[in-house]
């Protein structure tokens, strides 16, 4: 075995550049090196956070944005329906109105006519006597040969007519 | 190596000198042992400079070396506490130089021209080195925080008396083979290793040369165990290096956190 048989030969030299190299390793890249690869990383975890705590206020904000905006779309809807609500109130006021209006014109019309009516009413009856007292006289005359005044025939026929 | 058919798995485990004709009792004396070393921290530095770009979107080069750093930092942050991070430089140290160490030995180097293979962490005079290195650093965190107080670490909280005296010695000798057990665990884990491989290997190339049906068949399937103990030998690399990183943040909790 090497490592026994050569041992007392061997050692100093052995521990000293191992001294060296370990050494070496131990300032260059455990005091130098891994410091800074650490501080690397540190920043990057650190940025990382930052970042994420970044989107996470950007989130926040957005949510509340929505909301804000969802508050404003319902008030705007309210708004809306109250608005229409009214002139809804309005248009059936204005059209009771004007129904009444047109209510009480065609009730005038109405009557108007309805008075005319019985006026030519009236009239043609009226003349319906006379025609009737004529044609009573003149089929007295034919029949009988008697001469009928017009104002007995009148008188006649109006009872007659009465009768009806 | 010995000509033909004599298995000689030690070999590997060699020093050899470097620009010298023979071994020299010297600090200074450069060996196969050294120049894979600074291999090991050459290939450190270079990855670790991969990961230096920096960017906050990270390469897959920087995602691997953030990973590591993010490994052991974890460790020593779940081991340790928020404290933890005073130690990681050198935890960070042991972890990537077993690491490094293991794999590379465990790369096929060999079948260059010339080329040596050698596994840093075969030789227990390294990894008992860092083990100490680690104990001292427990001794000095737990004699500088605590003071004499530190020898409470024996003494189990809240039993009785006789069990206190009972037990504190029992604690104490477990404590005093902590850095046997840290040092020689990835030394055990790495000799044996390439033990294996070495012979398994050996038997590849003698089954070629014997020939016939039989000794095809011997190397097809020491080949395939060489290719399976091969991947077991990166996965037990970088366990043993978790292992000596996790303990050594452990017993540096011991010292910090003092029950």
């Amino acid at each position: 075995m090497p490592q026994i048989a050569q041992l007392a030969l061997v050692y100093q030299s052995q521990w000293f550049w191992l001294l060296v190299v370990l050494a070496g390793i131990y300032f260059v890249v455990g005091k130098g090196i891994v410091p800074k690869v650490e501080a690397t990383v540190d920043q990057r975890d650190a940025t990382i956070a930052a970042d994420l705590a970044a989107a996470e206020a950007a989130r926040a904000e957005a949510d509340a944005a929505e909301a804000q905006l969802k508050a404003n779309d319902l008030a705007a809807r309210g708004n809306a329906q109250a608005a229409i609500a009214e002139a809804k109130a309005k248009a059936a006021k204005a059209g009771e109105v004007r129904l009444a209006a047109a209510d009480a014109k065609t009730a005038k019309l109405l009557a108007a006519a309805e008075a005319r009516i019985a006026t030519s009413r009236s009239a043609a009856l009226a003349s319906i006597e006379s025609v009737a007292a004529e044609a009573a006289a003149d089929i007295v005359a034919k029949v009988s040969g008697a001469k009928v005044t017009a104002a007995a025939a009148a008188k006649s026929v109006k009872a007659v007519l009465a009768n009806v | 190596m010995a000509a033909e058919a004599k298995i000689d798995p030690m070999h590997q485990f060699l020093i050899t000198p470097i620009g010298s004709d023979q071994l020299a009792a010297s600090p200074f004396q450069f060996t196969n042992s050294a120049l894979w070393m600074l291999i090991v921290f050459a290939c450190v530095l270079l990855f670790m400079w991969g990961g230096m770009k920096r960017q906050v979107v990270p390469g897959r080069w920087q995602v691997a070396v953030e990973g590591m750093t993010g490994f052991l930092d974890n460790i020593t942050r779940t081991s340790i506490g928020a404290d933890g991070r005073r130690y990681l430089p050198w935890i960070f140290t042991a972890f990537v130089f077993i690491l490094f160490s293991n794999w590379i030995g465990a790369m096929p180097f060999g079948i260059v021209p010339g080329a040596h293979p050698f596994t840093v962490t075969s030789q227990f005079s390294v990894t008992m080195f860092m083990s100490v290195l680690s104990f001292a650093i427990v001794l000095g965190v737990g004699f500088w925080k605590h003071g004499l107080h530190f020898f409470s670490l024996f003494v189990p909280k809240g039993a009785p008396l006789p069990v206190k005296m009972f037990v504190a010695p029992i604690e104490f000798v477990s404590f005093m083979v902590r850095p046997f057990s840290l040092g020689l665990r990835p030394f055990i884990a790495m000799f044996a290793g390439h033990v294996l491989l070495d012979v398994f290997g050996n038997f590849v190339v003698q089954g070629l040369n014997a020939g016939g049906p039989l000794g095809y068949a011997i190397s097809a399937l020491c080949f395939v165990a060489v290719i399976g103990v091969n991947a077991l030998e990166l996965l037990v690399g970088a366990i043993q290096a978790y292992v000596f990183a996790l303990l050594t943040a452990l017993y540096i909790n011991d010292a910090v956190n003092l029950h």
